[in-house]
């Protein structure tokens, strides 16, 4: 495949589990076992109680768009090919943001209220980045 | 007055570690703080100043949002190795203001197993990996903001535009502002977009610049050459993902204004004029709805009609801001030289009768994600 030139994500102990359902096309996030609460982005520790043991749920992938702008300058390798494009925060069905890209649609075509779903990127043979398109 | 026996050490938590390849710094400073709040027995709802020292991503809030804890006192202060030690010096400064009742000073480092290096430009694994692989490109995260506000409450472009049209004004005043030609909403809306719904006009100027201040005590400034420009009010706030959501049409500010504004014993319509950190012409208009000078919502009408312009009912950033004059990265600077010029009378817009200055910043990773605000008011 053509060399992915774009940031990676550093994959560390907290973050693995998401990370390696990514690569398995999945997307989780993280659910306290002690008080039950949602986070992302994912961390070593729960933000509602301070436990440190999580169980990895996995999202139904499917969601809105609850806020994004298009970019129009860019000038980074591996971006500057594909301004304007969108930089979103996605709300998912299970009540959580998230930040991603909405892809395969023209970015002045994408609102707020836009369905997506999570789609996968395999940008290495070790790393799969979770970004979305527009749901029919 | 003698700090001595104002504060006292109420938890301790010395991580076990010796070597943590497996984790960050952030993590270890998390681990640190919870530890120590348990040993004292404290919730962390009551950490109302954090103390951390400067370095890695986004310091300070990036350990809030990790934490999911909204202290109001912040305090990055960094020197080398005695910084612990500083820092505690400077929360029972903070105690014994008042300011502060309990304070977490945390320091943790990885000297041994190292934080990452290498070519390729290094994404933190907490949080930058979960928002710079996607191109945020500096100010996608503001401009996100812009458009839930535009969404949730009709504001509109020509609304934004105002507050550019406002500070170039000011700027035609200022021999020292960088961009000094008047503009229109019209020459805004014809900008082109930076990132939609931001045009090239809504976003400040690249500039060099510097300043510093001078603050002394009540007593010292009893003799001064200049009229002193009195600190009523001040507070820090920080927004964060708060775990997973957050309304990002409301900015730190909402948290650091009301503090400033009681300890100083006003409220918005005491206030004569404002600076209001001008990164977008966005941030400008949620941080006057934030400061209570309008309803959550009604920014858009309150810039329309010149209402922020010299002569208007609030002028703002009558230095020309950082849309028109300066901005390196940061207004707070400015902010509060340009606040105590106009209580001097010496600014080259100047305000009749100034009484009270609100000075507003609110910046740093950005609105959508995470930033930190800051409120300081001045009086005459």
């Amino acid at each position: 495949m053509a060399e992915y030139v774009k940031p990676l994500p550093t994959i560390n102990a907290e973050t693995a589990p998401y990370w390696e359902a990514a690569k398995q096309h999945k997307l989780v996030i993280q659910k306290c076992k002690k008080c039950w609460n949602l986070q992302h982005f994912p961390r070593a520790i729960c933000g509602e109680c301070g436990n440190m043991e999580f169980d990895w749920v996995q999202s139904s992938g499917k969601g809105e768009v609850y806020s994004l702008t298009r970019v129009y300058v860019n000038r980074a390798p591996g971006w500057v090919d594909e301004v304007p494009y969108v930089f979103a925060i996605i709300q998912l069905n299970e009540g959580i943001h998230m930040i991603s890209n909405v892809v395969g649609t023209p970015a002045e075509e994408v609102v707020i209220g836009t369905p997506v779903e999570v789609i996968f990127e395999d940008v290495t043979p070790e790393i799969t980045i979770p970004k979305f398109k527009v749901a029919k | 007055m003698s700090v001595s026996r104002k504060a006292a050490i109420a938890g301790i938590f010395e991580h076990p570690t010796r070597n943590a390849p497996d984790k960050t710094a952030l993590q270890l400073q998390a681990e640190c703080v919870l530890g120590a709040l348990a040993d004292a027995g404290i919730d962390k709802k009551e950490v109302d100043g954090l103390f951390a020292p400067a370095g890695g991503e986004e310091p300070w809030i990036s350990l809030c949002d990790y934490l999911n804890i909204t202290p109001h006192y912040a305090d990055t202060t960094t020197i080398a190795g005695p910084t612990s030690q500083h820092l505690a010096h400077h929360a029972v400064a903070a105690i014994a203001a008042g300011l502060v009742s309990v304070a977490v000073v945390v320091q943790a480092s990885k000297s041994r197993s190292g934080e990452g290096g290498g070519g390729r430009q290094r994404i933190s694994p907490v949080p930058g990996s979960f928002q710079d692989i996607y191109g945020p490109a500096g100010i996608g995260v503001y401009a996100m903001s812009a458009t839930r506000h535009m969404y949730e409450f009709g504001t509109t472009h020509e609304q934004l535009a105002e507050i550019a049209v406002a500070a170039r004004k000011h700027a035609t005043n200022n021999p020292d502002a960088l961009r000094r030609e008047p503009i229109t909403v019209e020459d805004v809306m014809n900008s082109r977009w930076i990132q939609w719904p931001l045009h090239a006009l809504d976003c400040c100027l690249v500039t060099d610049a510097a300043g510093a201040v001078v603050i002394v005590s009540a007593e010292r400034a009893r003799d001064l050459r200049s009229k002193p420009a009195w600190i009523l009010g001040t507070a820090t706030a920080p927004a964060h993902t708060s775990g997973g959501w957050r309304d990002i049409t409301t900015t730190a500010a909402a948290k650091s204004a009301p503090v400033a504004y009681k300890m100083a014993g006003v409220k918005p319509s005491d206030i004569t004029m404002a600076m209001i950190a001008d990164h977008y012409s966005s941030a400008v208009l949620l941080q006057l709805e934030d400061a209570g000078f309008c309803a959550k919502g009604e920014g858009g009408p309150f810039v329309e009609g010149g209402r922020i312009q010299i002569g208007g009912q609030l002028p703002v950033n009558t230095d020309g801001g950082g849309l028109s004059s300066a901005h390196a990265g940061f207004r707070g600077m400015q902010n509060m030289i340009e606040g105590t010029r106009q209580l001097r009378g010496i600014s080259y817009n100047q305000v009749n009768d100034v009484e009270l200055v609100l000075c507003q910043e609110a910046g740093g990773g950005g609105y959508g994600v995470r930033h930190t605000a800051a409120t300081t008011i001045l009086g005459a």
